[in-house]
């Protein structure tokens, strides 16, 4: 996490772009998610707590954002574990930039990595409403502070 | 006396080819269609139906002098007197054409709540219960000061009987339960209930939405008061459904909304309402809609039921048995008499991740609460997929959910 400060959103999101060039099978793409999941450090027990629940649907997603310095920190859990793994591509791309980028951030790296129908209305995961209220967050962060 | 028309002979293949969207693919696989309880796919003739009628012969029904209304008129009421035969309702205007199940339910919740219940009196439903069986009993319950009772079930998804009949007395002003569960497949003991209810004098409603696709109704034979259901579940349209409500009681109860069609004579000081069916139906109806779902009853029926329900047995049984055999997953429901939807769980994963591989492989399941949370919250689960069959559905459908659940078992393990 420390390294990926010195780079942009847009720089992670294309760094993730090119890592995912090399899956040419969905299986291996969700193969690779799933892993993701699986490493991703575990979000802070009282922070799975209704409070933090992300209205979603069908999937629960948790989210928690706190400023660490001038940068925006942020750990989130679901209970799918597909789900999981692109928060933990979210998080990779969002999380440790200021409020101001984040807020205005456009996540193009979603459909050109080829997940973009996980990230629409109409699928229920939460993921939708999760990076609203990121953004939303640090909207309100960026006021705070 | 009039014969009833041969059947034709049961042949999945061939049904199948009545439904081009199953020749379609998704995400590069061809589509295996499983999801039939949330709406089932069309058939040729109720597409032609639709397009034919938009092409040949739309015009407002029951208002017009003109040719082309009155033959649009002929065309609803047709499909509503199928509908009567479909159901056997004694009487045509028996048979209201409403948007769908919920709207039935509400219909009768609104008009029955109004005129029928007051503080204290009780409505019984059962854990089991779609939302749509729940919500407007509560909203009417809300406004009249009335209760709601709950039928308590088993852990293999069926309601038990002893508890319902001792929560049956004198405030008890219906029962409302759903025939056909859709999340756990049951069949509901119908008959019983209703017997048990009228030897109080009590009416019941039965939520026929998962029931008609599979088997034939016969609401005089189990003397049900109300009975309702989609027409887009029984391969018609969606927007379209039948509340089924026995004369006598549609004559008690007050109209549910005003409007066109509903009324008899409107002045500023009083207006008078419509005979049945129409009192019920204000404005200008679904016409396509109805029209689509005569079609749709003409489609169905022309099988021999016998014949298409060991076909459904079949699958579910092939189904139940290929699913138990994996490794984790557990069914959920799993009364002897069951419909043909198998609820499942595979250990470990949650439901909408093995939804999601199965959508990748080209097979649409549901996954989630399936609109029936207190049952999910019963059984202390989130929800479930659940692989719903119909009559076109065959056993390569379920090897490929077999393999596909499989999939995902390796994957997300
Ligand atoms: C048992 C049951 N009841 C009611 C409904 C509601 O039907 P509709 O949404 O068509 O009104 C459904 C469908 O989802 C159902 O399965």
């Amino acid at each position: 996490m420390a390294l990926q400060q010195m780079f942009s959103i847009n720089q992670i999101q294309d760094q993730i772009i090119e890592e995912f060039g090399i899956f040419d099978q969905w299986m291996e793409k969700y193969e690779y998610i799933i892993d993701l999941a699986k490493k991703m450090p575990l979000i802070d027990d009282q922070y799975k707590h209704d409070r933090y629940l992300v209205p979603g649907c069908q999937s629960r997603v948790w989210l928690h954002a706190e400023m660490a310095g001038d940068k925006v920190s942020l750990t989130a859990d679901s209970d799918a574990i597909i789900t999981k793994g692109i928060i933990a591509l979210l998080i990779r791309v969002l999380s440790n930039q200021p409020a101001a980028q984040i807020s205005q951030a456009d996540l193009y790296f979603i459909d050109k990595i080829g997940l973009k129908e996980h990230l629409s209305p109409t699928r229920s995961n939460g993921l939708v409403n999760m990076v609203a209220k990121i953004k939303s967050t640090a909207d309100t962060l960026k006021r705070c502070h | 006396m009039s014969l009833a028309p041969a059947k034709k002979a049961f042949n999945v293949a061939q049904v199948r080819k009545e439904f081009p969207i199953l020749w379609r693919m998704v995400n590069g696989h061809p589509l295996i269609y499983l999801d039939s309880g949330a709406s089932a796919q069309k058939p040729q003739s109720v597409i032609d139906c639709i397009a034919r009628y938009y092409r040949e012969q739309h015009a407002n029904v029951h208002r017009g002098v003109h040719q082309l209304s009155q033959q649009a008129t002929q065309a609803y009421e047709d499909a509503r007197e199928k509908i009567r035969q479909f159901i056997n309702a004694a009487h045509a205007h028996e048979v209201l054409f409403t948007k769908g199940t919920t709207d039935g339910i509400n219909l009768v919740a609104a008009a029955f709540g109004r005129k029928f219940l007051g503080a204290g009196d009780q409505i019984i439903i059962s854990t089991m219960e779609h939302h749509s069986n729940i919500v407007p009993w509560q909203m009417i319950c809300e406004q009249t000061g009335a209760r709601l009772k709950i039928i308590p079930i088993n852990k293999r998804g069926e309601l038990l009987m002893d508890e319902y009949e001792s929560m049956l007395n004198d405030r008890t002003k219906l029962i409302a339960v759903v025939h056909v569960s859709n999340s756990l497949g049951t069949i509901n003991p119908v008959t019983e209930i209703i017997k048990l209810a009228h030897q109080r004098d009590i009416p019941v409603l039965l939520d026929g939405a998962q029931t008609v696709p599979h088997m034939r109704v016969d609401v005089q034979a189990l003397d049900v008061d109300f009975f309702a259901f989609s027409g887009h579940k029984l391969f018609g349209p969606t927007g379209v459904g039948v509340l089924y409500g026995k004369q006598a009681l549609l004559n008690d109860m007050p109209p549910y909304q005003g409007g066109g069609d509903m009324i008899e004579r409107v002045t500023f000081e009083k207006t008078t309402y419509n005979t049945l069916p129409y009192k019920f139906e204000a404005g200008t109806p679904n016409i396509v809609g109805g029209i689509g779902l005569g079609a749709a009853v003409d489609f169905v029926s022309q099988y021999d039921e016998q014949e298409v329900i060991a076909h459904e047995q079949d699958i579910l049984e092939y189904a139940t048995k290929k699913l138990t055999d994996i490794d984790g997953v557990k069914i959920v429901g799993t009364s002897a008499n069951k419909a043909s939807v198998i609820s499942f769980l595979l250990d470990g994963t949650h439901p909408f991740d093995v939804g999601t591989i199965l959508d990748q492989l080209g097979i649409a399941v549901r996954t989630g609460h399936h609109c029936t949370q207190p049952l999910m919250d019963f059984y202390g689960i989130p929800g479930t997929a659940r692989a719903s069959f119909a009559l076109y559905n065959n056993r390569a459908d379920v090897d490929a959910l077999v393999a596909g659940v499989q999939r995902a078992a390796s994957m997300l393990l």
